[in-house]
C-alpha cells in the first residue's frame, strides 16, 4: 500500500498536467463564448466530484447511524434495496419515460445513477467497517468542501465575462451548490465545536437533514426560476463531442487527485484516533494498579 | 402514560412556566418591533419596489425573532439538569421534543401575530391575491422553522458557542423553506402568481423533517 | 459497533423480576469509562445484593459520580456492562429512581406541581402519590412556593421525593446531604433507612459518611476509577 501512493501521485501528476494540455490547447474554441468557456473544465469537474464526495459522506453517515442496532442495519439495509428497485421501476414508467426524455436524459442513464445509492452502500459498508466509517465521513466531507469552494468561485468567475452578472439566485446549480457547501461547512463547525462524545452520530445526523434537504432546494429554486426568468451562468444544450471528451478527461484527473488527498487525509485521522486510543490507553492503566485487562476496541489491523 | 398524555402535559408545563416569568416572552416580544421599525427605516416602505420585497422582510423579521425564541428552548431544563430526570424517565424522548416543537410553534406565532400588523402599518399592505392562503404559508412556514430548530436546539446543547451553533445549523437547512415562505407571501400580496405550488413544497419540507426529527431525537436526547 | 441500550417499557414489568436469591440484583461487570484521554472508570467489576444500603466514598475525581449515573443509564459505558435486574439501565427505569446534587426540579413551580409532572411522565395519575411522598419527606403539599425559594435542605428533600415517586427498587443518590442542615439530613437518613427495610436497594455517594454511620450496610471505597475496598464499618485508613 505505501508503495502504491507515490506511483499514484505520479500518475494523478501526469493525468492532471494531460488534462491542462487538452482544456487549454487541444479543445476548440467556444463559438459564442471564445475562450472563457475553459473554465469549464475545472468547473464542472469539481462540482462532479464534489457532489460524489456528499454522496459518499451521506451513505457513509446513513450506515454510522444505522449501525448501532442489528434490527436498524437490516431496516437500512432493506430501505436501500428498495429505494434502488423502485427508482429503476419508477424511471422506466411512461410518464416519467417522458418527462425525462423531454429533458434531455435517458432513462437507463438515469436508472444507473439510482442503481448508485444500493451499491455505493454496500461498497462503502464492505470496504469500510466500524468507526471508519465516521472517518470517511469526515474525509469526504472536507475534501468535498474544498471541491465545492472550487466551484463556487469559478462561476461568478466565468459568468461575468460572459454574462455580465457575477451571480444569478435563479440560476438552479449554483444556487444548490451554495446551499450544499453552506450545509457541509456547517457540518464541519458542528464537528470543530461539539464536546459531546457522540459528536459522529450528531455530525451524521446533519448529514441525513442535509441530504434530506438538497432535493428539495432544487425544486424551491427550479420553480422559482419558471417564475421569474433569469440568465443560466452553467449554460444548456448539447455539446462538441471534443469539449465532452477534455471534460472527461478532466473529470478523471480530478478523480485522481480527490482520492489522493482523501486518502492521506483518511490515513492522518486514523493515526491521530490511534494516538488518542494510546493515550486512553495510558490513562486506563495508570500508574498506580496494575494493568486492567482489557482491550479498547480498537476497530482497525495491526500494520 | 401514552405519547399524547405527555406531550400535553409537557407542553402545559412549559406554557405555564413562560407565563409566570415572562421575562423571554416580553423581551422578545419587544426584539420583534425593533427588527420591523430597523426595517421600516432601511427598506423604503413608499417605493413601488417594497410591495415585491415585503414578503421577505416579513420572513427574516420572523426568522430573527425564532432562533431568539429557539435559542431558550431548552433553557429551564439545562438549570438544575432537569432533563437528566427526563431521560431517566419511561417517558418517550418524541414526547418531550413535539412539546418542545409545539411551544416553540406557539410562541413564535405569537411573535408574528405582533409582528404582522406592525409591517401592514409601516408598509401600507395591502393584499392584491387570495388572502386566505396566508394562513397556510404562515403555519407550514413557522412549523418548518421550528421544527428543524427546535432539534438542532437540542444538537447545540452539546456543543460550544451554543447560542451561535443554532443558527449555524439552522439556516442552511431552511434555505428551501425560506424560499418558499417568501415567494408564497410575495405571490399572495402581488397577486402575480399562484403561490399554491409553494405551499406543497412547505407541506413537503414539513413532513420530510418532522419525520426525520421525530427518528432521530431520541439518539440526540440522549446523547452525552 | 456496540448494540445501544435497549427501549425503557412502560407497559411490562422488566424481564427476570424474580430472581433466585442467589443472583444478585445489581451486577457490574469490568466496566470502563472514557471521556476522550481521561478514564473515569478502570475496569469496575462488582456484584450488589438487594434491599442494601450502600455508601460510596472517596476523593474527587475517583469517578463516583460517574458510577451511579452509568448505573442509571445516563451514561453508557466504553465497555463493559451493567444490568439492574437482569436488564440494562435503560430498560430497568422504572426499578431506579435518580438524585442528584442539582434539584432536577423545575425552580419556577411549586413542589407539588413539580412532582405532578414528573408523576405523569411514569403514568402516575391524580394527586395522592405526590401528597404521599412529599409528606413522607417531611414537607408540605400544601405548600404553594416556588421551589427555587426553598432553602437548600428543603430543595434536596423535594429532589428526595420526586426520585421515589415511582416506588422504584434502587434508589441512586449523589451527594444528597451537601450544603444540608443538619436536621433536615438526619431525617433524610431516616427516611432512607424505613426505605431500605422495606427491600429497596440504596446506593448513596457522598462525603459525610458519618451521617449514615449505624444505617448502611456496606461502605464503598473508590480511588481514581476503580472500586479499592469494600466494608461494613468505617474503619479504614485514612478516613477524617
Amino acid at each position: 500500500m505505501k508503495r502504491l501512493f507515490p506511483i499514484l501521485s505520479a500518475i494523478t501528476a501526469a493525468l492532471l498536467a494531460y488534462a491542462l494540455y487538452q482544456a487549454l490547447v487541444v479543445a476548440p474554441t467556444d463559438a459564442q463564448q471564445g475562450d472563457v468557456y475553459r473554465i469549464i473544465y475545472y468547473h464542472v469537474p469539481s462540482a462532479w466530484t464534489a457532489f460524489l464526495l456528499f454522496f459518499i459522506n451521506f451513505i457513509a453517515s446513513i450506515q454510522y447511524l444505522a449501525s448501532g442496532k442489528d434490527s436498524s442495519r437490516r431496516a437500512a439495509k432493506w430501505i436501500v434495496i428498495a429505494v434502488g428497485v423502485l427508482g429503476v421501476v419508477v424511471t422506466f414508467l411512461p410518464q416519467v419515460k417522458a418527462q425525462l426524455v423531454s429533458t434531455g436524459m435517458r432513462p437507463s442513464a438515469m436508472a444507473t445513477t439510482v442503481l448508485c445509492i444500493p451499491a455505493f452502500y454496500f461498497l462503502v459498508g464492505w470496504l469500510f467497517p466500524g468507526d471508519r466509517l465516521d472517518v470517511l465521513a469526515l474525509t469526504t466531507a472536507e475534501v468535498g468542501v474544498v471541491f465545492c469552494t472550487i466551484v463556487l468561485v469559478t462561476g461568478p468567475i466565468w459568468a461575468k465575462p460572459v454574462w455580465g452578472i457575477w451571480w444569478a439566485p435563479g440560476d438552479i446549480r449554483l444556487t444548490s451548490t451554495l446551499v450544499l457547501w453552506l450545509i457541509y461547512v456547517s457540518y464541519l463547525i458542528l464537528r470543530r465545536f461539539s464536546n459531546s462524545a457522540q459528536t459522529q452520530m450528531l455530525a451524521a445526523a446533519l448529514a441525513v437533514f442535509g441530504a434530506l434537504d438538497v432535493p428539495l432546494v432544487y425544486f424551491s429554486i427550479w420553480f422559482f426560476r419558471t417564475q421569474h426568468p433569469q440568465p443560466v451562468i452553467g449554460g444548456g444544450g448539447s455539446m462538441d463531442p471534443r469539449m465532452l471528451h477534455t471534460l472527461l478527461i478532466s473529470w478523471m484527473a480530478f478523480l485522481c487527485f480527490a482520492f489522493l488527498v482523501c486518502w492521506s487525509r483518511f490515513r492522518l485521522e486514523l493515526l491521530h484516533r490511534e494516538v488518542e486510543a494510546v493515550h486512553a490507553m495510558k490513562s486506563l492503566v495508570g500508574k498506580d494498579r496494575v494493568p486492567v485487562g482489557t482491550s479498547l476496541p480498537l476497530s482497525r489491523r495491526p500494520q | 402514560m401514552s405519547l399524547w398524555s405527555v406531550t400535553l402535559a409537557t407542553l402545559k408545563k412549559d406554557i405555564r412556566l413562560e407565563w409566570r416569568s415572562k421575562d423571554a416572552l416580553n423581551s422578545m416580544l419587544f426584539f420583534s418591533l425593533l427588527v420591523v421599525v430597523i426595517f421600516m427605516f432601511s427598506f423604503d416602505p413608499l417605493a413601488e419596489e417594497s410591495r415585491h420585497i415585503v414578503g421577505g422582510l416579513v420572513w427574516v423579521g420572523f426568522l430573527f425573532a425564532a432562533v431568539m425564541a429557539l435559542n431558550q428552548t431548552w433553557a429551564r431544563e439545562l438549570r438544575n439538569q432537569v432533563l437528566d430526570a427526563y431521560r431517566v424517565s419511561p417517558a418517550p424522548a418524541t414526547a418531550l421534543f413535539l412539546a418542545k416543537a409545539l411551544g416553540n410553534f406557539i410562541f413564535v406565532s405569537v411573535l408574528e401575530a405582533l409582528m404582522t400588523p406592525l409591517f401592514v402599518i409601516f408598509y401600507n399592505l395591502r393584499v392584491l391575491g387570495p388572502a386566505w392562503q396566508l394562513i397556510p404559508v404562515a403555519v407550514l412556514g413557522t412549523w418548518a422553522l421550528v421544527v428543524n430548530g427546535t432539534f438542532f436546539a437540542a444538537i447545540s446543547l452539546r456543543t460550544r458557542s451554543r447560542e451561535i451553533m443554532l443558527p449555524l445549523l439552522l439556516f442552511p437547512i431552511s434555505i428551501p423553506a425560506v424560499v418558499s415562505m417568501v415567494a408564497a407571501t410575495t405571490s399572495i400580496l402581488t397577486g402575480e402568481d399562484s403561490a399554491h405550488f409553494y405551499i406543497v413544497l412547505l407541506l413537503t419540507y414539513d413532513v420530510v423533517f418532522t419525520t426525520a426529527c421525530l427518528a432521530l431525537f431520541e439518539k440526540i436526547l440522549h446523547a452525552e | 459497533m456496540r448494540e445501544s441500550r435497549a427501549e425503557c417499557t412502560d407497559s411490562q414489568p422488566p424481564v427476570n423480576s424474580l430472581l433466585p436469591v442467589s443472583t444478585p440484583a445489581i451486577a457490574v461487570t469490568n466496566v470502563v469509562k472514557q471521556f476522550g484521554r481521561f478514564a473515569a472508570l478502570r475496569g469496575v467489576s462488582a456484584e450488589f445484593d438487594a434491599g442494601r444500603l450502600h455508601a460510596i466514598l472517596g476523593d474527587n475525581g475517583a469517578g463516583k459520580t460517574t458510577f451511579l449515573r452509568a448505573l442509571a443509564g445516563l451514561t453508557q459505558p466504553t465497555q463493559g456492562t451493567i444490568t439492574i435486574f437482569g436488564n440494562d439501565p435503560r430498560a430497568a427505569c422504572r426499578d431506579l429512581g435518580y438524585m442528584a446534587h442539582p434539584s432536577l426540579l423545575y425552580d419556577e413551580m411549586s413542589g407539588m406541581e413539580n412532582l405532578r409532572y414528573f408523576a405523569g411522565l411514569y403514568g402516575i395519575l391524580g394527586d395522592h402519590r405526590c401528597q404521599e411522598v412529599i409528606r413522607a419527606v417531611g414537607l408540605d403539599p400544601t405548600l404553594t412556593r416556588a421551589v427555587g425559594q426553598y432553602s437548600q435542605g428543603m430543595r434536596q428533600r423535594m429532589s428526595l421525593a420526586r426520585a421515589i415517586l415511582h416506588d422504584p427498587r434502587v434508589l441512586l443518590l449523589d451527594e444528597p446531604f451537601s450544603n444540608v442542615d443538619v436536621n433536615s439530613a438526619r431525617e433524610m437518613v431516616q427516611l432512607l433507612k424505613g426505605m431500605r427495610d422495606s427491600g429497596k436497594t440504596i446506593f448513596v455517594v457522598t462525603h459525610q459518611a458519618s451521617l449514615l454511620e449505624g444505617v448502611v450496610d456496606e461502605f464503598i471505597w473508590m480511588q481514581a476509577g476503580q472500586i479499592v475496598d469494600r466494608t461494613a464499618s468505617m474503619a479504614r485508613a485514612g478516613l477524617s
